[in-house]
Protein backbone atom coordinates (compact mmCIF):
# COMPACT_ATOMS: atom_id res chain seq x y z
CA UNK A 1 0.00 0.00 0.00
CA UNK A 2 1.20 3.55 -0.64
CA UNK A 3 1.59 6.16 2.09
CA UNK A 4 -1.96 7.50 1.72
CA UNK A 5 -3.52 4.05 1.97
CA UNK A 6 -1.41 3.21 5.02
CA UNK A 7 -2.47 6.47 6.69
CA UNK A 8 -6.15 5.82 5.98
CA UNK A 9 -5.87 2.20 7.16
CA UNK A 10 -4.28 3.39 10.39
CA UNK A 11 -7.11 5.88 10.92
CA UNK A 12 -9.72 3.14 10.33
CA UNK A 13 -7.85 0.87 12.78
CA UNK A 14 -7.87 3.72 15.30
CA UNK A 15 -11.68 3.93 14.98
CA UNK A 16 -11.93 0.18 15.67
CA UNK A 17 -9.84 0.54 18.84
CA UNK A 18 -12.50 2.79 20.35
CA UNK A 19 -15.23 0.14 20.18
CA UNK A 20 -15.53 -2.18 23.15
CA UNK A 21 -15.83 -5.96 22.83
CA UNK A 22 -19.11 -5.92 24.76
CA UNK A 23 -21.20 -4.50 21.93
CA UNK A 24 -20.25 -7.41 19.66
CA UNK A 25 -21.39 -9.97 22.25
CA UNK A 26 -24.57 -7.98 22.72
CA UNK A 27 -25.29 -7.99 18.96
CA UNK A 28 -24.49 -11.71 18.76
CA UNK A 29 -26.96 -12.40 21.60
CA UNK A 30 -29.72 -10.37 19.92
CA UNK A 31 -29.12 -12.21 16.62
CA UNK A 32 -29.45 -15.58 18.38
CA UNK A 33 -32.65 -14.48 20.15
CA UNK A 34 -34.19 -13.27 16.87
CA UNK A 35 -33.25 -16.61 15.27
CA UNK A 36 -35.02 -18.45 18.12
CA UNK A 37 -38.12 -16.28 17.58
CA UNK A 38 -38.04 -17.09 13.85
CA UNK A 39 -37.86 -20.83 14.52
CA UNK A 40 -40.78 -20.53 16.98
CA UNK A 41 -42.82 -18.66 14.34
CA UNK A 42 -41.96 -21.34 11.78
CA UNK A 43 -44.08 -23.78 13.79
CA UNK A 44 -47.08 -21.48 14.13
CA UNK A 45 -49.81 -22.30 11.66
CA UNK A 46 -49.86 -18.82 10.16
CA UNK A 47 -51.08 -17.62 6.79
CA UNK A 48 -47.99 -17.74 4.46
CA UNK A 49 -48.03 -14.05 3.42
CA UNK A 50 -48.30 -12.89 7.05
CA UNK A 51 -45.61 -15.31 8.14
CA UNK A 52 -43.37 -14.20 5.25
CA UNK A 53 -43.82 -10.52 6.19
CA UNK A 54 -42.87 -11.15 9.84
CA UNK A 55 -39.89 -13.38 8.96
CA UNK A 56 -38.57 -10.91 6.38
CA UNK A 57 -39.00 -8.06 8.87
CA UNK A 58 -36.94 -9.98 11.45
CA UNK A 59 -34.34 -10.87 8.80
CA UNK A 60 -34.00 -7.20 7.89
CA UNK A 61 -33.34 -6.36 11.56
CA UNK A 62 -30.67 -9.09 11.65
CA UNK A 63 -29.16 -7.81 8.39
CA UNK A 64 -29.06 -4.26 9.77
CA UNK A 65 -27.28 -5.45 12.93
CA UNK A 66 -24.72 -7.46 10.94
CA UNK A 67 -24.03 -4.66 8.45
CA UNK A 68 -24.04 -1.93 11.10
CA UNK A 69 -21.91 -3.53 13.82
CA UNK A 70 -20.06 -6.56 12.42
CA UNK A 71 -19.35 -4.96 9.03
CA UNK A 72 -18.67 -1.64 10.76
CA UNK A 73 -20.99 0.35 8.47
CA UNK A 74 -22.51 2.24 11.42
CA UNK A 75 -19.15 3.92 11.96
CA UNK A 76 -18.36 4.78 8.33
CA UNK A 77 -18.82 8.24 6.81
CA UNK A 78 -22.46 9.00 5.95
CA UNK A 79 -21.44 9.34 2.30
CA UNK A 80 -20.26 5.73 2.29
CA UNK A 81 -23.36 4.54 4.17
CA UNK A 82 -25.88 6.25 1.90
CA UNK A 83 -24.24 5.51 -1.44
CA UNK A 84 -23.68 1.80 -0.81
CA UNK A 85 -26.95 1.07 0.96
CA UNK A 86 -29.17 3.14 -1.36
CA UNK A 87 -27.69 1.58 -4.49
CA UNK A 88 -28.15 -1.91 -3.02
CA UNK A 89 -31.75 -1.33 -1.95
CA UNK A 90 -32.59 0.30 -5.30
CA UNK A 91 -31.15 -2.58 -7.35
CA UNK A 92 -32.85 -5.22 -5.20
CA UNK A 93 -36.16 -3.33 -5.26
CA UNK A 94 -36.02 -3.25 -9.07
CA UNK A 95 -36.24 -7.04 -9.07
CA UNK A 96 -39.72 -6.79 -7.49
CA UNK A 97 -40.97 -6.03 -11.01
CA UNK A 98 -41.28 -9.82 -11.52
CA UNK A 99 -43.73 -10.44 -8.68
CA UNK A 100 -46.93 -9.25 -10.40
CA UNK A 101 -46.28 -11.93 -13.01
CA UNK A 102 -46.01 -14.58 -10.29
CA UNK A 103 -49.39 -13.45 -8.87
CA UNK A 104 -50.87 -13.52 -12.41
CA UNK A 105 -49.83 -17.15 -12.81
CA UNK A 106 -51.27 -17.96 -9.39
CA UNK A 107 -54.64 -16.36 -10.15
CA UNK A 108 -55.04 -17.08 -13.85
CA UNK A 109 -52.90 -20.16 -14.45
CA UNK A 110 -50.04 -20.39 -16.96
CA UNK A 111 -51.06 -19.08 -20.43
CA UNK B 1 8.56 15.66 -18.74
CA UNK B 2 10.45 14.83 -15.60
CA UNK B 3 9.19 18.06 -14.01
CA UNK B 4 5.56 16.96 -14.17
CA UNK B 5 6.05 13.34 -13.11
CA UNK B 6 3.68 12.28 -10.31
CA UNK B 7 5.41 11.81 -6.99
CA UNK B 8 3.91 8.44 -5.98
CA UNK B 9 5.37 8.51 -2.52
CA UNK B 10 4.13 11.97 -1.54
CA UNK B 11 0.88 11.58 0.37
CA UNK B 12 -0.02 15.25 0.04
CA UNK B 13 -0.13 14.94 -3.77
CA UNK B 14 -3.41 13.00 -3.51
CA UNK B 15 -6.89 14.08 -2.59
CA UNK B 16 -8.35 12.45 0.53
CA UNK B 17 -10.50 9.37 0.01
CA UNK B 18 -14.09 10.24 -0.89
CA UNK B 19 -15.41 7.49 1.38
CA UNK B 20 -12.92 8.04 4.19
CA UNK B 21 -11.51 4.55 3.94
CA UNK B 22 -8.84 2.64 2.05
CA UNK B 23 -9.22 1.30 -1.51
CA UNK B 24 -9.15 -2.41 -0.60
CA UNK B 25 -12.17 -2.00 1.63
CA UNK B 26 -14.09 -0.04 -1.02
CA UNK B 27 -13.16 -2.73 -3.55
CA UNK B 28 -14.53 -5.44 -1.27
CA UNK B 29 -17.74 -3.47 -0.67
CA UNK B 30 -18.22 -3.14 -4.45
CA UNK B 31 -17.71 -6.88 -4.87
CA UNK B 32 -20.18 -7.59 -2.06
CA UNK B 33 -22.76 -5.28 -3.64
CA UNK B 34 -22.49 -7.16 -6.92
CA UNK B 35 -22.58 -10.53 -5.13
CA UNK B 36 -25.67 -9.48 -3.20
CA UNK B 37 -27.40 -9.00 -6.54
CA UNK B 38 -26.46 -12.58 -7.48
CA UNK B 39 -28.03 -13.89 -4.28
CA UNK B 40 -30.87 -11.38 -4.63
CA UNK B 41 -31.70 -12.82 -8.06
CA UNK B 42 -31.65 -16.37 -6.67
CA UNK B 43 -33.84 -15.44 -3.70
CA UNK B 44 -36.27 -13.59 -5.97
CA UNK B 45 -36.40 -16.62 -8.29
CA UNK B 46 -37.19 -18.81 -5.29
CA UNK B 47 -39.90 -16.40 -4.09
CA UNK B 48 -41.35 -16.19 -7.63
CA UNK B 49 -41.67 -19.97 -7.71
CA UNK B 50 -43.14 -19.98 -4.21
CA UNK B 51 -45.84 -17.43 -5.09
CA UNK B 52 -46.78 -18.89 -8.47
CA UNK B 53 -47.03 -22.51 -7.27
CA UNK B 54 -50.16 -23.13 -5.19
CA UNK B 55 -49.10 -26.62 -4.04
CA UNK B 56 -45.62 -25.57 -2.85
CA UNK B 57 -44.24 -28.46 -0.78
CA UNK B 58 -43.39 -28.20 2.92
CA UNK B 59 -41.02 -31.15 3.22
CA UNK B 60 -38.80 -30.01 6.09
CA UNK B 61 -39.45 -32.05 9.22
CA UNK B 62 -38.17 -30.97 12.62
CA UNK B 63 -34.84 -32.78 12.10
CA UNK B 64 -34.08 -30.53 9.10
CA UNK B 65 -35.17 -27.40 10.97
CA UNK B 66 -33.04 -28.31 14.02
CA UNK B 67 -30.08 -28.96 11.71
CA UNK B 68 -30.56 -25.62 9.92
CA UNK B 69 -30.92 -23.81 13.26
CA UNK B 70 -27.60 -25.26 14.48
CA UNK B 71 -26.05 -24.22 11.15
CA UNK B 72 -27.37 -20.68 11.71
CA UNK B 73 -25.88 -20.62 15.22
CA UNK B 74 -22.53 -21.75 13.75
CA UNK B 75 -22.56 -18.87 11.25
CA UNK B 76 -23.60 -16.25 13.81
CA UNK B 77 -20.88 -17.44 16.17
CA UNK B 78 -18.36 -17.37 13.33
CA UNK B 79 -19.26 -13.72 12.70
CA UNK B 80 -18.58 -12.94 16.36
CA UNK B 81 -15.19 -14.68 16.26
CA UNK B 82 -14.38 -12.89 12.98
CA UNK B 83 -15.13 -9.47 14.44
CA UNK B 84 -12.95 -10.38 17.44
CA UNK B 85 -10.16 -11.31 15.00
CA UNK B 86 -10.45 -7.87 13.37
CA UNK B 87 -10.36 -6.25 16.80
CA UNK B 88 -7.27 -8.24 17.80
CA UNK B 89 -5.63 -7.23 14.49
CA UNK B 90 -6.08 -3.49 15.07
CA UNK B 91 -4.43 -3.92 18.48
CA UNK B 92 -1.56 -5.77 16.78
CA UNK B 93 -2.13 -9.00 18.71
CA UNK B 94 -1.37 -11.38 15.83
CA UNK B 95 -1.44 -14.50 18.00
CA UNK B 96 -5.03 -13.76 19.03
CA UNK B 97 -5.87 -12.96 15.39
CA UNK B 98 -4.77 -16.45 14.36
CA UNK B 99 -6.78 -18.03 17.17
CA UNK B 100 -9.97 -16.16 16.30
CA UNK B 101 -9.49 -16.87 12.58
CA UNK B 102 -9.12 -20.59 13.35
CA UNK B 103 -12.30 -20.45 15.45
CA UNK B 104 -14.12 -18.75 12.54
CA UNK B 105 -12.84 -21.39 10.12
CA UNK B 106 -13.93 -24.17 12.48
CA UNK B 107 -17.46 -22.74 12.61
CA UNK B 108 -17.46 -22.42 8.80
CA UNK B 109 -16.31 -26.02 8.37
CA UNK B 110 -18.96 -27.13 10.88
CA UNK B 111 -21.58 -25.33 8.80
CA UNK B 112 -20.44 -26.96 5.55
CA UNK B 113 -20.28 -30.43 7.10
CA UNK B 114 -23.80 -30.14 8.58
CA UNK B 115 -25.12 -28.78 5.31
CA UNK B 116 -23.42 -31.53 3.30
CA UNK B 117 -24.87 -34.16 5.64
CA UNK B 118 -28.34 -32.70 5.16
CA UNK B 119 -27.97 -32.62 1.36
CA UNK B 120 -26.84 -36.26 1.33
CA UNK B 121 -29.78 -37.23 3.53
CA UNK B 122 -32.31 -35.42 1.31
CA UNK B 123 -30.82 -36.85 -1.91
CA UNK B 124 -30.89 -40.39 -0.50
CA UNK B 125 -34.54 -39.90 0.46
CA UNK B 126 -35.48 -38.85 -3.09
CA UNK B 127 -35.41 -35.04 -3.04
CA UNK B 128 -32.92 -34.77 -5.87
CA UNK B 129 -32.05 -33.22 -9.21
CA UNK B 130 -31.79 -35.15 -12.50
CA UNK B 131 -28.05 -34.32 -12.65
CA UNK B 132 -27.36 -36.08 -9.34
CA UNK B 133 -26.61 -39.82 -9.67
CA UNK B 134 -29.05 -42.08 -7.82
CA UNK B 135 -27.95 -43.43 -4.47
CA UNK B 136 -27.52 -47.24 -4.68
CA UNK B 137 -29.49 -49.18 -2.08
CA UNK B 138 -31.20 -46.13 -0.60
CA UNK B 139 -34.86 -46.38 0.32
CA UNK B 140 -36.63 -43.38 -1.21
CA UNK B 141 -39.26 -41.53 0.78
CA UNK B 142 -42.50 -41.30 -1.25
CA UNK B 143 -43.12 -37.74 -0.03
CA UNK B 144 -39.76 -36.49 -1.33
CA UNK B 145 -40.04 -38.41 -4.63
CA UNK B 146 -43.47 -36.81 -5.21
CA UNK B 147 -42.04 -33.36 -4.50
CA UNK B 148 -39.25 -33.90 -7.04
CA UNK B 149 -41.77 -35.02 -9.67
CA UNK B 150 -44.69 -32.65 -9.11
CA UNK B 151 -42.82 -29.44 -8.16
CA UNK B 152 -39.37 -29.85 -9.74
CA UNK B 153 -38.63 -26.13 -9.20
CA UNK B 154 -38.51 -26.76 -5.43
CA UNK B 155 -35.45 -29.03 -5.64
CA UNK B 156 -33.90 -26.87 -8.37
CA UNK B 157 -34.16 -23.65 -6.38
CA UNK B 158 -33.29 -25.33 -3.07
CA UNK B 159 -30.10 -26.96 -4.34
CA UNK B 160 -29.20 -23.94 -6.50
CA UNK B 161 -29.56 -21.41 -3.72
CA UNK B 162 -28.06 -23.41 -0.86
CA UNK B 163 -25.33 -24.82 -3.14
CA UNK B 164 -24.26 -21.32 -4.16
CA UNK B 165 -24.15 -20.29 -0.51
CA UNK B 166 -22.20 -23.42 0.50
CA UNK B 167 -19.66 -22.60 -2.22
CA UNK B 168 -19.28 -19.09 -0.78
CA UNK B 169 -18.76 -20.46 2.75
CA UNK B 170 -16.16 -22.96 1.48
CA UNK B 171 -14.26 -20.24 -0.38
CA UNK B 172 -14.54 -18.04 2.71
CA UNK B 173 -12.85 -20.73 4.82
CA UNK B 174 -10.07 -20.96 2.21
CA UNK B 175 -9.72 -17.15 2.19
CA UNK B 176 -9.40 -17.01 5.99
CA UNK B 177 -6.95 -19.94 5.94
CA UNK B 178 -4.70 -18.09 3.49
CA UNK B 179 -4.90 -14.88 5.54
CA UNK B 180 -4.10 -16.77 8.77
CA UNK B 181 -1.37 -19.12 7.55
CA UNK B 182 -0.35 -17.91 4.08
CA UNK B 183 1.81 -20.53 2.26
CA UNK B 184 1.51 -22.99 5.14
CA UNK B 185 -2.21 -23.32 4.39
CA UNK B 186 -1.68 -24.79 0.88
CA UNK B 187 -0.66 -28.31 2.07
CA UNK B 188 -3.55 -28.24 4.59
CA UNK B 189 -5.92 -27.31 1.76
CA UNK B 190 -4.62 -30.14 -0.39
CA UNK B 191 -5.08 -32.50 2.56
CA UNK B 192 -8.67 -31.31 2.98
CA UNK B 193 -9.27 -31.84 -0.73
CA UNK B 194 -7.97 -35.42 -0.56
CA UNK B 195 -10.00 -36.10 2.56
CA UNK B 196 -13.20 -34.72 1.03
CA UNK B 197 -12.62 -36.56 -2.25
CA UNK B 198 -11.75 -39.93 -0.74
CA UNK B 199 -14.26 -39.83 2.10
CA UNK B 200 -17.29 -39.20 -0.13
CA UNK B 201 -18.79 -42.01 -2.25
CA UNK B 202 -18.57 -41.67 -6.04
CA UNK B 203 -22.34 -41.05 -6.41
CA UNK B 204 -22.27 -38.07 -4.02
CA UNK B 205 -22.26 -34.57 -5.57
CA UNK B 206 -19.56 -33.70 -3.01
CA UNK B 207 -17.20 -36.28 -4.57
CA UNK B 208 -16.81 -33.94 -7.55
CA UNK B 209 -17.58 -30.77 -5.59
CA UNK B 210 -14.44 -31.44 -3.51
CA UNK B 211 -12.37 -30.43 -6.54
CA UNK B 212 -13.28 -26.81 -5.69
CA UNK B 213 -10.65 -27.19 -2.93
CA UNK B 214 -8.03 -28.38 -5.43
CA UNK B 215 -8.83 -25.48 -7.73
CA UNK B 216 -8.62 -23.01 -4.84
CA UNK B 217 -5.26 -24.52 -3.79
CA UNK B 218 -3.91 -23.87 -7.30
CA UNK B 219 -5.29 -20.31 -7.44
CA UNK B 220 -4.03 -19.49 -3.91
CA UNK B 221 -0.58 -20.91 -4.72
CA UNK B 222 -0.34 -18.68 -7.79
CA UNK B 223 -1.49 -15.60 -5.83
CA UNK B 224 0.90 -16.28 -2.92
CA UNK B 225 3.76 -16.92 -5.37
CA UNK B 226 3.09 -13.75 -7.36
CA UNK B 227 2.46 -11.49 -4.39
CA UNK B 228 3.92 -12.85 -1.15
CA UNK B 229 3.13 -10.53 1.76
CA UNK B 230 2.37 -10.37 5.46
CA UNK B 231 -1.32 -9.67 5.92
CA UNK B 232 -2.04 -6.66 8.14
CA UNK B 233 -5.13 -5.44 9.99
CA UNK B 234 -6.66 -3.96 6.82
CA UNK B 235 -6.46 -7.38 5.09
CA UNK B 236 -8.09 -9.03 8.11
CA UNK B 237 -10.87 -6.44 8.05
CA UNK B 238 -11.49 -6.93 4.32
CA UNK B 239 -11.59 -10.72 4.79
CA UNK B 240 -14.02 -10.12 7.65
CA UNK B 241 -16.35 -8.13 5.39
CA UNK B 242 -16.57 -11.12 3.04
CA UNK B 243 -17.23 -13.51 5.91
CA UNK B 244 -19.99 -11.34 7.43
CA UNK B 245 -21.61 -11.09 4.02
CA UNK B 246 -21.83 -14.89 3.81
CA UNK B 247 -23.49 -14.86 7.24
CA UNK B 248 -25.83 -12.06 6.14
CA UNK B 249 -27.07 -13.97 3.08
CA UNK B 250 -27.89 -17.00 5.24
CA UNK B 251 -30.12 -14.77 7.40
CA UNK B 252 -32.46 -14.59 4.39
CA UNK B 253 -32.03 -18.14 3.09
CA UNK B 254 -32.84 -19.73 6.45
CA UNK B 255 -36.35 -18.23 6.91
CA UNK B 256 -37.25 -18.21 3.21
CA UNK B 257 -36.15 -21.72 2.29
CA UNK B 258 -36.42 -23.64 5.56
CA UNK B 259 -38.90 -21.95 7.88
CA UNK B 260 -41.41 -21.19 5.10
CA UNK B 261 -41.31 -24.89 4.12
CA UNK B 262 -41.65 -26.38 7.59
CA UNK B 263 -43.85 -29.46 7.90
CA UNK B 264 -46.19 -28.76 10.83
CA UNK B 265 -47.72 -31.97 12.22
Amino acid sequence: MDAVQVAIAERVAEQHRHHGKGQFFWVWGVLLVITAIEVYLGYQNMEPVRMLSILMGLSLIKAALIIGYFMHMKFELSRMKWITMCSLVFCLAMMCVFFPDAFRILHLGVR
Amino acid sequence: MADVAVQQSVAAAYEPSLFGTYSKKIGMWLFLLSDSLTFGALLYAYSYGRISTPNWPTPFHSSSIINATIMTAFLLTSSLTMVLAVRAAVFGNMRAVQGWLFATMACGIGFVVLHGREWSHLIAEGLTLPVFPSVPGAEANKEFVDVSKTVPQFAATFFGLTGMHMLHVTLGVVYLGVVALRKKFIPILLGLWLLAWLATPSYSPFHYGAHVLLLSAIVCSVILWLKPKVYDSSDIEVAGLYWHFVDLVWMFIFPLVYLMSTRIV
